[in-house]
């Protein structure tokens, strides 16, 4: 079996399961540990506490302009190299195809030009990501293997798909199978580390959003 | 352990010696009764941005990445990873996650304690959402069980546990709560057995500022309401709360929860300090075991609600323009945002908001006990220096507040930078603008 069958036949089914089986345990992990009752009287009703805390997910989706000046930019770049994954993600038409033979349903994708041009930019701001991760003293203070690593192998499969794509650096079978077999490995690692947020962020923003709106507290 | 952690060592009272092991096995002790789901999730959440610095008033001032909100709870995220986490056993399996130690507990007290306001500015600019300043409130207790308790708040909150005040006073503050009242001559309701308000004081106020306790006593008499000071329960303030001794808090807690039951007090109205708040109003009843059978109010949350009902009516206050300080606790924390607002509104008050206002106002620098940790005063006057920037650029003449701390953290600044500014209360002016009142407190 030559790398590329490896890679989306047997590897990718249990790269998968590994992913499934991950997120959940993740989840249920903690989700499962008590939770403890609020006893203190409520200054909104429950009803409020949770629209407020389902607002806040849009909300807290941009700085509050009290903080903005501060944390601008770096949001940017965030929000700027997260869009670009999205598009690759989502509207490459191989990965389309990939998706429709998972999920059944499909959408039109993007010419491959512009795809590669994406892809270019990406890899431009995951570099600039990087930088600043290892430049910025707070950043570097706070970050672990978990971020190095994080970044790593999503970085690899990006540019193991712009070489697919592009045909460089080897067979194009080759390249594939290098692309396919680095997104296993990052669908393992995913439920290990802070890739976690894809499913953590839109609820983690709710709950807070909920406990701070029950005070009456600006969230 | 990053060679960025301060090199404090402990700043411990006597009777918190321990060995480092009783030191880690404290620490994980509190620490495991203060993991639960939302806990959990809040450190599960962490993405590791750094951006909770851009809101710390401590890193502003510093640019010292050890004062980032989420670094400050580290060994725990550390200890919850390998201890308690879906994937712990994976994480010790492979030792990538280390146990905690005495030397990094003892480390991060000054992170926990001497360079946290637990003012709550963090929890409003994580882009995850968490609430920074919960875990860090939590990380307090795990240090309190570790025997790691800055001994200034030890010492206070042990004196308050056992004898309801945090401190030995020259008089009994029930006598000098009668003093008060003889001085300002104004009625000091004591120990009345059956009552629709129970009141309490600031330890603050008692000692420094005893126009607000008048203050206190003569809108309640204004208003006809029937209320009393209790002799067993006279203090707001918990340093149970500062420390992170839960036990402790509780126990302080309770004598006031204890009193307001035996008065049938329909509402226990907490003076104008804001730490008092967040203990009385969102954290008594879950010390308690239930609700609370009687509302918790701030005293500017009732006047305020007594102002919309009609029953407080103020006179016009006068004077140049004015600025508000918003407690962190009050209004960040605890959403007491309008009613300081409508209070000031009644009075005519030229109102000049600070550049960071309401729920997004930066912390005088004197909360979460930091006013009474003495090694904390050097940096604390750091932070302090964007706040009062604040206050000077409204160009507002009277400086208002309603929390007593806040107050004596500006005092204390007014004395240090000789700064030109004399914090005043806002109970304080409402008590000298009830309408009809010809005697002002």
């Amino acid at each position: 079996m030559d790398l590329l069958s490896l890679a989306r036949g047997p590897l990718l089914k249990v790269a998968i399961v590994v992913f499934c089986v991950g997120v959940v345990w993740r989840i249920v992990g903690f989700a499962l540990l008590r939770i403890r009752r609020d006893h203190s009287e409520p200054r909104a009703s429950l009803l409020k506490s949770v629209g407020d805390g389902l607002m806040a997910v849009g909300t807290r989706s941009w700085p509050h302009p009290e903080f903005i000046g501060r944390t601008g930019a770096g949001e940017a770049l965030g929000y700027s190299y997260h869009l670009g994954l999205f598009a690759l993600v989502l509207l490459f038409t191989p990965h389309i195809l990939f998706l429709r033979s998972l999920f059944g349903v499909s959408w039109p994708g993007l010419p491959s030009s512009v795809v590669t041009v994406i892809s270019v930019l990406t890899l431009t701001l995951f570099l600039a990501v990087l930088f600043r991760r290892v430049t910025n003293r707070v950043m570097r203070l706070l970050s672990n293997f978990d971020d190095y690593f994080s970044w790593f192998i999503t970085m690899l499969v990006i540019v193991t798909g712009l070489a697919a794509t592009a045909h460089v650096g080897g067979r194009y079978e080759t390249l594939l199978g290098m692309h396919i077999l680095s997104f296993d490995v990052l669908l393992v690692w995913f439920p290990f580390g802070k890739l976690m947020h894809a499913f953590y962020i839109f609820p983690s923003r709710a709950i807070n959003g909920s406990l701070l709106a029950r005070k009456g507290a600006v969230s | 352990m990053s060679s960025n952690t301060a090199a404090f060592g402990a700043n411990l009272a006597p009777a918190e010696a321990r060995s480092p092991q009783e030191r880690v096995t404290g620490a994980m002790r509190g620490y495991a009764q203060e993991i639960g789901a939302i806990s959990a999730f809040r450190l599960e959440s962490c993405i590791h941005c750094g951006i909770c610095a851009d809101a710390c008033h401590y890193y502003i001032a510093t640019e010292d990445p050890q004062y980032t909100p989420i670094w400050k709870v580290e060994p725990f995220k550390q200890a919850y990873k390998r201890e308690a986490s879906p994937f712990a056993p994976l994480f010790r399996l492979l030792g990538l996650k280390r146990e905690i130690t005495a030397d990094q507990l003892e480390q991060w007290q000054h992170l926990l304690f001497d360079s946290c306001n637990l003012c709550g500015r963090c929890s409003l600019i994580c882009p995850m959402g968490i609430d920074v300043a919960a875990l860090i409130e939590q990380a307090r207790h795990a240090m309190f069980e570790a025997g790691l308790a800055p001994k200034e708040l030890y010492e206070k909150a042990a004196h308050q546990q056992a004898t309801g005040q945090p401190e030995v006073s020259a008089e009994p503050y029930r006598d000098q709560l009668l003093a008060i009242a003889a001085r300002f001559g104004v009625a000091m309701p004591l120990d009345e057995p059956e009552v629709a308000v129970m009141l309490c004081v600031p330890r603050t106020d008692i000692e420094h500022y005893p126009s607000a306790v008048a203050a206190l006593a003569r809108v309640m008499q204004h208003l006809g309401l029937s209320c009393t000071f209790r002799s067993d329960a006279l203090v707001a303030e918990n340093y149970g709360y500062f420390a992170g001794g839960k036990d402790w808090q509780r126990d302080i807690s309770m004598r006031l929860i204890e009193q307001a039951i035996a008065c049938k007090a329909k509402t226990l109205i907490v003076p104008e300090c804001g730490h008092a708040y967040t203990a009385l109003r969102w954290e008594a009843a879950d010390l308690y075991g239930k609700a609370l059978p009687f509302q918790v109010r701030h005293v500017t949350e009732f006047l305020a609600e007594e102002l919309q009902a009609g029953r407080l009516k103020l006179g016009a206050a006068g004077g140049g323009t004015t600025t508000f300080h918003d407690p962190c606790q009050l209004v960040r924390k605890g959403g007491v945002n309008d009613a300081p607002r409508a209070l000031m509104k009644a009075m005519g008050v030229d109102l000049h908001e600070l550049k960071n206002h309401g729920g997004f106002s930066f912390c005088c620098g004197g909360g979460g006990g930091v006013i009474d940790i003495d090694r904390a005063a050097p940096l604390r006057y750091r932070t302090m220096e964007n706040k009062l920037r604040e206050v000077d650029d409204t160009g507002a003449t009277t400086f208002l507040t309603s929390c007593s701390d806040c107050r004596r953290t500006f005092d204390d600044a007014q004395a240090h930078f000789s700064w030109n500014k004399t914090p005043q209360s806002l109970l304080e002016l409402v008590a000298a603008n009830l309408a009809g009142t010809a005697n002002p407190a």
